[in-house]
C-alpha cells in the first residue's frame, strides 16, 4: 500500500492550523481585552493564560514548518506575498512574548507600559492574522476593496479572538471580573459573527470556482448544515452567556466549546472553498508538494511523536485545571 | 536592484539569527544549571535556603530569556521561507525534514513542560516537577541537536544527491552525522556552558560588590568559576579539532581565517593585520614565523592552500579574519579569569574586590564569543549557502527591497529595545536580589508572578 503523503501532509497542516488558531486565539484574546479590566486584574487574567501561551504559539511554528517542509513551493509563493503582514504579526508575537515575562518582573509605571505592550501586540496579531487570511482567500490580487476587506477580515478575527478570550476568562475567572467577561464576551460574538459573514460572502467573489462549488445543486443541500450550524452556535454562546449572567445556569463551558465550534465549522468551510489549492486557482497542494522520501522521513517522526505531544499537552491542562489562581516560581 | 535585496535580506536574517543565538546560549546550559539544582534542593545536598534563593533568582532570569528565544525562533521559522525562499525550493528536502524534527520533538517539548517548570512547584509533586524541568533542559539540547545538523551539513553536505539543481536525500544518518556536525554540536554546547558560566559568575559578582555577605551569590560565584574553569580549556581543545575538521572539509574558510592569500610552507600565524583584498597581501602584521603551519599540520613546514587556491569560491577575507581574533581571544581571557578565580578558591581565600570587578566586566564576554564564532562559520560559508552545492544569490526571495528595508528597521528597533530593556532587567533583578539576607523568603519585593496589586 502506498501512502498519499501530500494528503496526509494537507490535513495535519490543516489540523496544525486549526490548533493554533484555537489555542493562540484564546490568549491572544484575553490580551486584547486586558485594557477593559480594572489595573488590578491584570495579574489574574494574565495568570489564566501564563501556563499554556508559549505551547499554544508553538502551533504556529508547526503550521508554517509543515507548510515549509511538505509544500515548498506554495511556502515560496505565499511567504513572499504576505511578506508585509507577517513581519508586522512577528515583531506583535515578538513584543507581546516579551512584554508578557518582563510585565511580571517590573513595577510601578513600568509595568502598565508592558501591560499596553502586551495588549497591543495581541491586537496586532490578530488584525494582521485576519489580513493574512483575506489575502489568501482573494489570491493575493491588489486593489482598494481588497484591501478593504483584508481589514474587515482582520477585525473580525480579533472579535473571533475576543470570543474565544472572553468565554475562556468565564471558565477561568469568579465574581465581578466573570461578570464582566460575559458581557465581553457578546460583544466579541457581534464582532466574530460580522467577520464571518463577510469572509462567507466575499469567499465566492474571489473566485468564480467557488461559486460553483457552493451553489451547485444538490451540494447546496448537503453544504446547508455549515451555514445553518453556525448560526445556532452564535445564538447558542448568546443565550448561554445571559443565562450565566442571570444565574439560570451554571455550566461555565458552554461558551467557549460553542465558540471553539464556531472556528472549527468556519475553518471546514473555507477549506471546502479552497480544496484542492494552497494558492487560489494558481497551485494545488500536489503541485507544492516535496519529495516523497522527504514527507515519508518526516511522517514516520510525526507519527510517533505527535500522540507523545498530545499527551504532555493535556498534562499541562490538567496540572492547571480550575479556576485561575496567581501564578509562582515557587521558593 | 537585486543585489539590494540580497544584502538586505542578508543583513535581516543575520540580525534575526545573531539575536535569537544569544538567548539559547543562555538556555541551553542554564536549563541543566537550574535542574541541578533543584536535584540539589530535592535531595537535600547543600545548603537548601541558600539553594533555593540561588533557583529562585536563576530562573526568573532564565524564564526571561526563554521567552525571548522562543520568541525569535518563531521569527526565524517563518523567514527561511520569506528571506530565503530559493533555499527551501533546491535544499528543501534536506532542510524541512531537519527542521520539522526540531519543532516535533525539541520546540514543542520544552514549550509542553515549560509552565510546569516556571509555575508548577506548588500543583505537581517533585518528581513530576523535576521531570518537567528534565524534559525543558533536554528539549534545549534537543533542539541545538538538530539545528546544528542541518547547519552543520550546509557547511559539510552529504548523503544527498542533486538532479536539476534540486537536492534530494538519500542517506538520513549521513546527512544527520555530516562530518563536521560532532565538531559544532560539543562547541556549541560547550560555548553555552561558557556563557552560563561567566553569566552566573559576572551577576554573582555585582551581587557581591553591593553586599559581601550575600550567601547565595557566595555560592553560584563558585558555581560558575567551577564551570568556567573545567569547560573553558576543554572548549579551546574543541575548537581546535574543529578548526583542523574546517581545513579538511573548507580550506578556503581557513584561508580566510588565517588570511593566507597565496599557497605555500611554512605559513605564519597573523597575530594581528589589517587584511588588504586589493593588493592581497597582510598590512601592518604581526605574525608568528610557521605558526599556522604548526598549528593546522602540526608540522612547521606543512603546506597550505591560500586564497589563491579558490578565486571566486572563497569567503571576504577581513570579518571572518577579525571575529575569529575576537572568538579566540575572549576565550583565552576566559581561561585565564576562570583559572585565577578557581585558584583563589582553592587557596580558600575570598574573591577580592578587582576580581569581582572583572568578573562582572566578562558578565556578556559568552554573547560576544558566540556572536563572533558564528559571523566566522557562517560568513567563512560564503559565497555559498550549502557549501559547494548552491550559492547564495540563487537562493534569495523575490520580495522587493523596499518592503525588507522596511521590515528590517522594524526589526532592528524591537531588538535594540529589547535588548536594552532585558539588560537592565537582568542586573536590577540582581542588584535588589542582593539586598535581602539571602533566603528565599525575603528575596525581591516581585515576587508573585500573578499576584493581585490590589
Amino acid at each position: 500500500m502506498t501512502l498519499d503523503l501530500p494528503f496526509i501532509f494537507l490535513g495535519l497542516m490543516a489540523l496544525a492550523i486549526l490548533a493554533y488558531v484555537v489555542l493562540d486565539g484564546f490568549d491572544i484574546g484575553v490580551g486584547i481585552l486586558l485594557p477593559f479590566a480594572a489595573r488590578s486584574e491584570h495579574d489574574i487574567m494574565v495568570a489564566s493564560i501564563g501556563p499554556y501561551w508559549d505551547a499554544n504559539e508553538t502551533w504556529l511554528v508547526m503550521g508554517v514548518g509543515i507548510l515549509l517542509v511538505a509544500f515548498p513551493r506554495a511556502h515560496g509563493v505565499i511567504l513572499p506575498a504576505l511578506y508585509i503582514p507577517v513581519a508586522l504579526m512577528l515583531s506583535a508575537l515578538i513584543v507581546r512574548g516579551v512584554a508578557y515575562e518582563f510585565r511580571s518582573k517590573a513595577s510601578g509605571w513600568h509595568r502598565e507600559v508592558w501591560n499596553w505592550l502586551f495588549s497591543l501586540g495581541s491586537l496586532a496579531m490578530a488584525i494582521a492574522q485576519g489580513y493574512m487570511l483575506a489575502r489568501v482567500i482573494t489570491g493575493f490580487s491588489d486593489g482598494a476593496w481588497q484591501a478593504a476587506f483584508g481589514v474587515l477580515v482582520g477585525f473580525g478575527l480579533m472579535g473571533g479572538y475576543a470570543l474565544l478570550g472572553a468565554t475562556w476568562l468565564v471558565i477561568k475567572m469568579e465574581g465581578d471580573l466573570q461578570r464582566r467577561a460575559l458581557r465581553w464576551g457578546r460583544a466579541a460574538a457581534l464582532l466574530a459573527a460580522l467577520g464571518v459573514v463577510a469572509i462567507s460572502l466575499a469567499t465566492p467573489l474571489a473566485s468564480p470556482r467557488i461559486v460553483e462549488k457552493w451553489f451547485a445543486w444538490p451540494v447546496l443541500l448537503w453544504l446547508s448544515p455549515l451555514p445553518l450550524l453556525s448560526a445556532a452556535a452564535f445564538g447558542g454562546i448568546w443565550r448561554q452567556l445571559i443565562r450565566l449572567e442571570g444565574g439560570a445556569s451554571r455550566r461555565e463551558w458552554i461558551p467557549f466549546v460553542l465558540a471553539v465550534w464556531i472556528f472549527v465549522l468556519s475553518f471546514l468551510g473555507l477549506g471546502y472553498s479552497l480544496y484542492p489549492y494552497l494558492v487560489v486557482d494558481a497551485m494545488t497542494f500536489r503541485q507544492a508538494a516535496a519529495s516523497d522520501e522527504s514527507l515519508f522521513f518526516v511522517f514516520v517522526g510525526a507519527m510517533i511523536v505527535l500522540p507523545i505531544i498530545v499527551a504532555y499537552t493535556l498534562l499541562s491542562y490538567r496540572v492547571f485545571w480550575g479556576k485561575a489562581k496567581a501564578l509562582s516560581y515557587g521558593e | 536592484m537585486i543585489d539590494h535585496a540580497l544584502l538586505l535580506a542578508r543583513f535581516q536574517f543575520g540580525l534575526n539569527i545573531g539575536f535569537h543565538i544569544l538567548f539559547p546560549a543562555i538556555t541551553i546550559a542554564l536549563a541543566w544549571v537550574l535542574f541541578a539544582l533543584r536535584l540539589c534542593i530535592t535531595r537535600g545536598w547543600g545548603l537548601r535556603d541558600t539553594l533555593r534563593a540561588s533557583y529562585y533568582l536563576w530562573i526568573k532570569i532564565f524564564a526571561l530569556c526563554f521567552a525571548l528565544g522562543v520568541v525569535s525562533g518563531i521569527v526565524m521559522s517563518f523567514q527561511f521561507g520569506t528571506n530565503w525562499p530559493g533555499f527551501m525550493n533546491r535544499a528543501g528536502n534536506v532542510a524541512g525534514p531537519l527542521l520539522a524534527y526540531e519543532v516535533l520533538t525539541a520546540f514543542f517539548l520544552e514549550a509542553g513542560f515549560i509552565g510546569m517548570m516556571l509555575y508548577g512547584r506548588e500543583r505537581v509533586p517533585n518528581w513530576l516537577h523535576l521531570v518537567g524541568t528534565f524534559c525543558v533542559a533536554f528539549g534545549t539540547t534537543l533542539s541545538a541537536f538538530w539545528i546544528l545538523a542541518l547547519n552543520s551539513w550546509m557547511q559539510t553536505p552529504q548523503g544527498h544527491r542533486v538532479v536539476d539543481g534540486v537536492v534530494y536525500a538519500e542517506d538520513w544518518w549521513a546527512i544527520i552525522f555530516n562530518p563536521s556536525f560532532p565538531y559544532r554540536l560539543a562547541h556549541m554546547l560547550l560555548a553555552s556552558g561558557l556563557t552560563v558560566a561567566f553569566l552566573v559568575t559576572g551577576i554573582s559578582a555585582m551581587q557581591l560588590l553591593r553586599n559581601r555577605s550575600h550567601r547565595p551569590a557566595q555560592g553560584m560565584l563558585r558555581v560558575g568559576i567551577v564551570l568556567g574553569a573545567l569547560l573553558a580549556p576543554l572548549q579551546i581543545w574543541v575548537g581546535d579539532v574543529h578548526g583542523l575538521n574546517t581545513l579538511e572539509h573548507q580550506p578556503a574558510k581557513i584561508a580566510a581565517i588565517e588570511a593566507i592569500w597565496h599557497s605555500g610552507r611554512g605559513v605564519p600565524l597573523m597575530l594581528f593585520a589589517v587584511p588588504n583584498p586589493a593588493a592581497k597581501r597582510n598590512d601592518y602584521a604581526i605574525s608568528f614565523p610557521a605558526g599556522a603551519s604548526l598549528v593546522l599540520r602540526h608540522d612547521p613546514q606543512g603546506e597550505l592552500k591560500g586564497l589563491d587556491a579558490f578565486e571566486g569560491r572563497h569567503p571576504p577575507v577581513a570579518p571572518v579574519f577579525y571575529a575569529f581574533r575576537v572568538m579566540v581571544g575572549i576565550g583565552v581571557l576566559m581561561l585565564a579569569l576562570a583559572w585565577w578565580g578557581a585558584w583563589r578558591l582553592w587557596r580558600g581565600g575570598a574573591p577580592t574586590r578587582w576580581m569581582l570587578r572583572a568578573f562582572a566586566a566578562a558578565t556578556f564576554s559568552g554573547w560576544v564569543a558566540v556572536l563572533a564564532g558564528w559571523i566566522v562559520t557562517e560568513v567563512g560559508r560564503q559565497p555559498f549557502m550549502v557549501y559547494g552545492v548552491l550559492r547564495v544569490e540563487q537562493t534569495v526571495s523575490s520580495v522587493p527591497a523596499g518592503s525588507i528595508a522596511l521590515s528590517l528597521a522594524g526589526y532592528a528597533l524591537v531588538y535594540a529595545l529589547l535588548l536594552v530593556a532585558f539588560i537592565l532587567v537582568l542586573t536590577q533583578m540582581a542588584l535588589n536580589d542582593a539586598r535581602g539576607t539571602g533566603t528565599a523568603s525575603d528575596g525581591s519585593g516581585a515576587g508573585r508572578v500573578g499576584e493581585h496589586a490590589a
